[in-house]
């Protein structure tokens, strides 16, 4: 199987490169960036005259559904709407069906033929057992299994000290912890930022402080550990000043943000709306501001879908007895494309942050380009624009608060592995 | 390229398309036209108590469902003889003991009582929203009333505290209204908030020590005090919230003790208010926790003649509800 890929605009961030060119594909690798190799012949030829070519897309930290009877079958099925959105890689998180503790359970989710998705799948592993906050998971077999992290996911840790072992132990393994900063005892019973707007509609808050303390709390124990950690869904213009000053005194740490905190404020609860529902809540547009110039700074290193497809169901209650989160594969793409069209950032610095950035934080290819390297490559046409209509996501998951928008931006061609998975 | 507001919807669902009332879910949302429309009509049917015949024939006919997910005893049974006096079909339903604790879903209870011929939906329930939600959920010809939901709302409470303050005082545009207590929780103090800001209150001040006020509550028009003895200087009229005894659990306040001393509405507090200043409280009354029992009996308090009031403005708002107001029967 052989592929080409011709005159499309190369926007790959690890080869510093920006122009126009052609990508020859061989049995799932790429065998030349620009000039055909010698004796190349293609079994197939993309004319991508007017497309920007990049590097497939990571997505660090998604949730394919919260039932563990919907999940085996949701996997193939969010695999298709991820490609759908231009995204080759996707992390999961531990507790995105049965908790990822062990290394049967890690082999299901990656070997099982219900579980086939023609999408990577780079797990992250529960750091401790069950999630419950205790007792450490066997994270060397985790990681030999497939895992690129381990984390609690929602769960808080039982106490310091297990932070502590469970730090060292993932340092000594060389594995990333990924952390949702919360502070459980602070967001007790809370579900939308505590501010002008949950008072006015009277819903239980989760103070900014939720975030600050647990962020500050676990950097000097990341410090004295020497584990990496990435921080997830930071959603705080403070919090996210902490992570700055600590990465600019040295310490070993990256994080994220949702790309629903970028678009979307307290605002958007009024009247209830369970579509803005979200775990971190939406904040203040101070914070979205501040989140958008961390992203121009540097100090976020990449954009997260958030990815958590749920049910109507899930969604059809009053505000506070309805489940968080957001179906985000198919709108991540172009909503960074609005990013660049509100100047925001360059469409380099969008790709930095989607591909490389969050690539480099799950290790190994993901993100990257280059000759020899393996073919995960996104085509879009940035000059298509789309209505977003999510009940005509692929996705099981249409929870989605952007019904109604204008999307720049077209997946046109997804190649995993060498192997296109989807055109539009 | 368009970007229409997540959450906003389109039209104000509580009036209809010609700006008459079809559900009250919030005060916000309302006009002073609808607020004033809703007092006046209280004011006629409020007549209708001293008659030795208490009824009329406004909803004769019509099937009212009261939809308690939360417990209640003053604002379910004031609603029901509210109803039962406009001669509608009232039904009383306890649902926190009943479906919805066998898994039902919110909205497979409310289809199951619309498949019943029911003209309006009378709700309190523990979740913000939930009226709202409802209201967006039921048959087109159904009305919802809140009758509390959560921290959120409960209009007819508010209502009805404006119907007292306006047979009292005339003119809100000089008075300073001094709420005090747990108004973090307080679903009460938030449509009072509204309320006396839609009629152009002079000055609405909250008062409370800062782990039962909600952040930014000033944003809603108030002025923040955390001193009693200043909150409730010179004040008009004094809003007197009740305090859950089990808040100390919630580290909210040391001791119900502490609470009376330092936020307790006494006598020699009411003095530093202004002479006839009105006494007010939702109820039910924590004696000795945040009021004390010479204030809440003495001659400025207004506390049973709210009870009574509230009749007369559950009448007002069922019936414009269901598009029939007063007038008619007089």
């Amino acid at each position: 199987m052989s592929l080409e890929i011709l005159k499309a605009r190369l926007i790959i961030p690890n080869l510093g490169l920006d122009e126009t060119g052609n990508v020859y594909i061989k049995q799932g690798k790429i065998v030349a960036i620009g000039r055909k190799p010698a004796g190349f012949k293609a079994n197939k030829s993309i004319d991508a005259k007017g497309l920007i070519l990049i590097p497939g897309i990571v997505d660090l930290g998604v949730r394919l559904g919260l039932g563990g009877e919907e999940y085996s079958s949701g996997i193939t099925n969010e695999g298709k709407a991820a490609a759908k959105g231009g995204i080759t890689s996707i992390a999961c998180f531990p507790d995105t069906g049965p908790i990822l503790d062990t290394v049967g359970e890690v082999d299901f989710l990656l070997h099982h033929p219900t579980t086939k998705t023609k999408i990577n799948i780079l797990p992250i592993g529960a750091i401790t057992k069950g999630l419950a906050g205790s007792e450490l998971t066997e994270m060397a077999n985790l990681k030999q299994a497939g895992c690129v992290g381990v984390g609690n996911a929602w769960q808080p840790l039982k106490n310091t000290l297990v932070t502590r072992r469970a730090f060292e132990y993932a340092a000594s393994n060389d594995l990333t912890v990924f952390i949702h900063p919360e502070d459980h005892a602070l967001m007790a019973g809370g579900c939308a930022h505590e501010g002008m707007v949950a008072t006015r509609l009277g819903l239980p808050g989760i103070p900014e402080a939720a975030e600050t303390t647990a962020i500050g709390g676990l950097l000097p124990l990341i410090e004295q550990t020497g584990v990496k950690a990435h921080f997830c869904r930071l959603s705080t213009r403070i919090g996210q000043n902490m992570i700055r000053r600590a990465q600019y005194d040295g310490a070993n740490i990256t994080a994220d943000v949702s790309i629903n905190q970028l678009f979307l404020t307290e605002m958007d609860l009024m009247d209830f709306n369970p579509l803005a529902h979200t775990r971190p809540p939406l904040r203040t547009q101070l914070d979205q501001q501040a989140l958008r110039s961390a992203l121009e700074n540097n100090s976020l290193q990449a954009i997260s879908s958030d990815h958590l497809p749920l049910s109507r169901d899930n969604k059809l209650d009053a505000f506070p007895s309805t489940l968080p989160g957001i179906s985000g594969f198919e709108t991540l793409l172009s909503l960074s494309l609005k990013l660049v069209e509100e100047k925001v950032l360059t469409l380099a610095q969008a790709v930095s942050l989607l591909c490389t950035g969050p690539g480099e934080i799950v290790g190994g290819e993901a993100g990257q380009l280059s000759v020899g390297g393996k073919a995960d490559i996104t085509l879009f046409d940035s000059n298509d624009e789309w209505l977003c209509e999510p009940q005509r996501f692929i996705s099981n998951g249409k929870n989605s608060p952007y019904a109604g928008w204008s999307m720049p931006g077209k997946v046109t061609h997804t190649i995993s592995n060498g192997r296109v998975i989807y055109t539009a | 390229m368009t970007r229409p507001q997540v959450g906003s919807l389109a039209v104000n669902q509580q009036l209809t398309s010609d700006g008459k009332l079809k559900h009250l879910l919030s005060i916000e949302g309302l006009n002073i036209g609808i607020l004033n429309e809703i007092l006046d009509t209280a004011e006629s049917f409020s007549s209708i108590a001293n008659q030795s015949v208490k009824k009329v024939p406004l909803l004769r006919g019509k099937t009212i469902f009261n939809l308690f997910f939360e417990d209640s005893t003053r604002t379910r049974t004031t609603f029901e003889l509210a109803g039962k006096r406009l001669s509608a079909d009232m039904l009383s339903m306890n649902l926190k003991a009943s479906s919805t604790n066998k898994g039902e879903t919110l909205l497979d209870t409310l289809n199951n009582l619309q498949a019943m011929y029911s003209d309006m939906f009378i709700v309190r329930h523990q979740d913000s929203g939930a009226a709202q939600f409802i209201a967006q959920h039921v048959a087109p010809h159904i009305s919802v009333i809140n009758a509390g939901d959560g921290r959120h709302s409960h209009p007819t409470q508010a209502l009805l505290d404006m119907f007292t303050i306006r047979r009292h005082k005339k003119d809100f545009t000089r008075l300073r209204v001094a709420i005090v207590g747990d108004i973090l929780h307080s679903r009460v103090a938030r449509s009072q908030i509204h309320a006396l800001n839609m009629l152009n209150t002079g000055e609405v001040r909250v008062v409370a020590p800062r782990t039962l006020l909600p952040a930014a509550i000033e944003n809603l028009g108030v002025n923040v005090y955390h001193d009693i003895d200043a909150g409730v200087k010179d004040a008009d009229v004094i809003i007197m919230l009740r305090l859950q005894k089990e808040r100390m659990h919630g580290a909210l306040i040391p001791s119900e003790n502490e609470y009376f001393q330092r936020y307790g509405l006494n006598q020699r507090r009411l003095k530093l208010a202004n002479k006839n200043a009105l006494v007010m409280h939702p109820g039910p009354v924590n004696r000795g926790v945040e009021i004390s029992s010479a204030v809440a009996d003495g001659p400025q308090s207004t506390i049973l003649e709210q009870v009574s009031h509230g009749l007369a403005v559950r009448m007002a708002v069922m019936s414009l509800c269901l598009g029939s107001s007063g007038g008619q029967h007089e």
